[in-house]
């Protein structure tokens, strides 16, 4: 990559070597020719891992300019550094054509750049209003009537005096934008938006974002969903790897074109989940659990029906937030239920309920948890000693000692077997990135030959090749007859393996949906709590019971929670069932930190 | 100029030989300006408390004697440290241990097998790890903290230590001073090197160093009391039992300092006094840092931080070092290890002037 290569003004001129050449974007509002933000050569690294490389990128004004690449292309870096975050190593960022030095995000505000990030820094104990006022001057008076003026003008209705703990993720995400808009921002940053949004919601952000840009503010949309980039965006830049591997004008470009260059070659193939034939046993089964969650800000689980089968991928849908880790907890035996309420967990026929991990484990129980640090592995150990973390049963001691070399042999063999980039099995596992690290955590609870799979986000921050490879695998344990529960935010990846879904909302669980007789949007309004009981139940036998009486009306008795029409005026919260969508503490004032290397 | 600290890819290990080196040295710079602040000789004081202590075949004796006790409370002390369980308390094990195994001398003054020593060492190992089970419950049952529950434990031990030598168990014949009466000759350590005070003690640090490694390096109960300690979600998440890490920890460390406390009576001493420890348990502390945590460091850290014991012993006659002067330079140690320590899993980074 030739830093400072970029000719054309809105989108940069193909660089020689590239397999496809992108073609120049038009500009959406000629006779405006001085960028608004334009990066020279711009490189970060963190120790050894070069997060960006030479990268150049030119944001017009009136501009919905997308950044897309995978998980690790490193465009959470690239915003860090405009949002001044953190410092480039080299290269130049000028603003309105004048170079600038962000040595802070206070200074990036000043200048007009402001942020919503991913993880939002809100907190969750003060009221929309005590939250914008941390970061806006001004009296109160004034903020709340800005705060309806700016959410009539643009969609973002929320109520000034309520508090930020009991709102739903889409109305915690309006927050962070108002906050952002308060101070009459040039250039809108928005860290993957859309992935915390059920599919109702996303539209009608989409319609703020345009009126935002008719208004003449520019927005960088982050973002590895292609479909939304071409609906939305006007320009694109797209990273691998650390560098623009191409800028596109994403209207005329085609999903291909941009898929190769945001992956240096075609997709694969999606494996068609054929349904795995053979009806196995119950393996797993919950019946009515309840459990009361003592963080207050986080959803009970009440009245949770489920079975998993033999043969069968069951998937578990709902934005994170919902109940997903405290289900997964008390399903791996790291959170216990008291003797009396043991019953509500049978794995294999036993009541496990009361059991511990190990319990659980030993009765062919495996576990691939979303946080691969800290959690599924240890950072600080090396991959053979995590490879003993779990997998002590496959013969890695002996009469009480660590047969090290056995040990060594199963981690290479993991290493091996899911394409595990790493030194050797001596290497640490907090060396490892987070795909690579994710891959062995996955190979090693497959390895473990489980009769019963639970996996948190399979493909969390994991390359499109290697995703696909995952998947495959769980289709051929399926086959084999494991059952697999998996529980993910990706929808269209749970509809890619999944026999059946369920969807997790605010600690309910829908009734079981055949997959291939329903539809995202269907699962989408589960996702909001605006589920219909009419909803096809299971077939295969899996199903729950009766529709649970109280959550579950009809559409005529719940007026609030009616289909959400993104284009609706919307003052009565459409999304407002939602109470505690956000993990635990995870609303307060995270800064999105995670390093996307 | 700015610096940062930026964490390595993976664990130095030049770094983690380096780190009680420099501490050493660091410590060693620090208290010379000390001394010589206090108006003390400071070159001759420091030359006293790093050399004397190996002049001599008689120093050197004794600085095995003061290794004993700090090496088999220090393995102890470790194990439970890298399960991230402090027991800080090991000062009162150790007085417990003492008494426990005193008890059989003071109450069966006639009891006469030469194998006394066995069951007062038994006895002591029982007390020791008995008192640390107290913490061990709570910290288990109400999540009461391991430190704070450890260290006043300490407290107690020594006012039950002080009212057994003023009441019951004091000397009859011991002009009132505050000690029982001295052990008869079964109840007493063989000696291990003619001549010096070096008794069976040290091999039992040895003993324990060695169980240590083969614990901590080799076995499953050791590799999941260390992922308690470094990821409680993982070891959680792998099914290993936090509070079973919790009991193993305190129920070793005091079992070990109860050891070195019968040890003590039994040995150098041959009578329960008030002044048994010298520190030893809080000293022990900083053995097991000094030593990284890891049972060969230790064994040689144990003989560094007793040689500083017999050298400051000499340097308060020959260099007129007040007393604390000794408290002083092992809290400089602990303190420099500390921030040495750092560097094993971090690198310093300097990001030259303004960022750009």
């Amino acid at each position: 990559m030739t830093p400072g290569a970029t000719s054309g003004p809105a989108s940069g001129q193909p660089e020689a070597g590239h397999p496809e050449p992108p073609r120049q974007g038009s500009q959406p509002e000629p006779g405006c020719d001085v960028p608004l933000l334009r990066l020279r050569g711009v490189s970060k690294s963190y120790g050894a891992v070069q997060a960006n490389r030479g990268v150049d990128l030119t944001v017009m004004p009136g501009s919905i300019h997308a950044i897309l690449g995978e998980n690790g292309a490193g465009k959470s870096t690239l915003m860090k550094m405009i949002y001044g975050v953190e410092a480039p190593d080299a290269g130049q960022i000028e603003w309105n054509g004048a170079p600038v030095a962000l040595t802070s995000p206070s200074e990036a505000g000043r200048l007009g750049i402001g942020m919503v990030f991913q993880h939002f820094s809100l907190f969750d104990t003060l009221t929309v209003l005590e939250n914008v006022a941390l970061v806006v001057p001004g009296s109160p008076r004034r903020l709340a009537a800005r705060i309806a003026t700016l959410g009539r003008d643009y969609g973002l209705q929320v109520d000034a005096t309520e508090y930020v703990g009991a709102l739903s993720v889409g109305e915690r995400q309006r927050v962070e934008i108002l906050r952002c808009l308060m101070q009459d921002p040039r250039l809108l940053i928005l860290d993957e938006p859309t992935a915390v949004l059920p599919p109702q919601m996303v539209t009608r952000l989409f319609s703020t974002l345009r009126v935002l840009r008719d208004r003449g503010v520019s927005i960088l949309f982050i973002s590895h969903k292609l479909d939304e980039i071409r609906e939305l965006c006007d320009a694109a830049t797209v990273l691998r790897d650390g560098q623009v591997t191409g800028h596109a004008d994403p209207r005329d470009t085609d999903t291909r074109s941009l898929t190769r260059m945001m992956i240096g070659r075609d997709l694969p193939p999606a494996l068609p989940a054929e349904p795995g034939g053979a009806e196995g046993a119950v393996q797993l089964q919950l019946s009515q659990l309840d459990w009361t969650n003592p963080d207050p800000y986080a959803p009970d689980l009440r009245g949770i029906d489920l079975k998993l089968r033999g043969h069968e991928i069951v998937g578990i849908a709902g934005i994170s937030g919902n109940g997903q880790s405290e289900l997964c907890a008390l399903i791996s035996g790291e959170t216990r239920l008291p003797t009396r309420a043991a019953g509500a967990i049978a794995l294999r026929g036993q009541s496990v309920g009361a059991m511990g991990a190990a319990g659980r484990r030993a009765l062919g129980l495996a576990y691939v948890p979303e946080e691969r640090l800290g959690h599924g592995a240890v950072p600080e150990m090396t991959l053979w000693q995590n490879a003993l973390l779990t997998a002590q049963s496959r013969g890695l001691t002996r009469r009480g000692m660590v047969d090290r070399r056995a040990a060594l042999r199963f981690a290479q063999d993991c290493i091996a077997g899911f394409d595990v980039r790493t030194a050797g099995p001596e290497a640490e596992a907090g060396s490892l990135s987070g795909g690579n690290l994710q891959k062995f955590v996955v190979g090693r609870e497959i390895m473990l030959a489980p009769s019963v799979l639970l996996v948190e986000q399979p493909t969390w921050g994991v390359d499109v090749a290697a995703a696909a490879e995952i998947r495959r695998r769980l289709i051929e344990m399926r086959n084999a007859g494991c059952a697999i529960l998996v529980i993910s935010e990706e929808l269209d990846e749970l509809f890619e393996i999944c026999d059946r879904l369920h969807v997790l909302h605010d600690g309910r669980l829908s009734p079981s949906l055949v997959t291939a007789r329903t539809t995202p949007e269907e699962v989408g309004e589960w996702m909001i709590g605006a589920g219909r009981p009419d909803a096809a139940p299971a077939g295969k036998g899996g199903g729950t019971g009766p529709a649970r009486p109280g959550s579950s009306g009809t559409n005529a008795d719940r007026p609030d929670t009616a289909r959400p029409d993104s284009a609706r005026p919307a003052p009565s919260h459409p999304d407002r069932s939602d109470p505690a969508a956000e993990g635990p503490g995870a609303g307060a004032a995270s800064e999105g930190s995670d390093h996307a290397v | 100029m700015r610096f940062e600290l930026i964490r390595r890819d993976r664990a130095s290990l030049e770094m983690a030989l380096m780190a009680p080196v420099l501490a050493l040295l660091a410590a060693g710079l620090v208290s010379w300006a000390l001394f010589a602040a206090m108006g003390v000789p400071a070159g001759r004081a420091l030359w006293t408390i790093a050399a004397t202590p190996f002049s001599t075949w008689y120093d050197f004796s004794e600085v095995l004697v003061k290794t004993a006790p700090l090496l088999l409370i220090a393995q102890g002390l470790a194990i439970g440290f890298r399960a991230r369980v402090f027991n800080i308390g090991a000062e009162g094990q150790l007085l417990i241990g003492a008494i426990c195994a005193s008890a059989i001398p003071v109450l069966l003054p006639s009891a006469g097998s030469p194998l006394l020593w066995v069951a007062m060492m038994a006895l002591g190992m029982v007390g020791g790890a008995a008192w640390a089970a107290i913490a061990a419950f709570w910290r288990t049952r109400l999540n009461a903290n391991e430190i704070l529950v450890t260290l006043m434990l300490s407290l107690i031990a020594a006012q039950i230590l002080t009212y057994l030598l003023l009441g019951p168990w004091k000397d009859p014949m011991g002009m009132n001073f505050p000690q029982t009466r001295m052990f008869q000759p079964g109840a007493l350590l063989p000696g291990l090197l003619p001549g010096t005070r070096v008794n069976l003690s040290l091999l039992f640090g040895v003993a324990a160093t060695i169980a240590a490694y083969v614990f901590m390096q080799r076995s499953v109960t050791g590799f999941r009391l260390i992922v308690t300690g470094t990821a409680p979600r993982a070891a959680g998440y792998a099914g290993v039992s936090a509070a079973r890490g919790v009991w193993l920890s305190l129920l070793i460390s005091g079992a070990a300092a109860g050891l070195a406390g019968a040890a003590e009576v039994a040995g150098p001493l041959g009578q329960l006094q008030r002044s048994i420890s010298q520190g030893y348990g809080f000293a022990a502390i900083i053995v097991a840092y000094l030593g990284g945590l890891h049972p060969v460091g230790i064994a040689v850290s144990s003989l560094v931080m007793s040689a500083i014991y017999i050298g400051g012993d000499n340097a308060m006659v020959f260099a007129d070092l007040p007393q604390s002067a000794v408290l002083v330079v092992q809290g400089l140690l602990l303190t420099f290890y500390l921030i040495a320590a750092t560097f094993v899993r971090y690198r310093i980074a300097w990001t030259g002037t303004a960022r750009a």
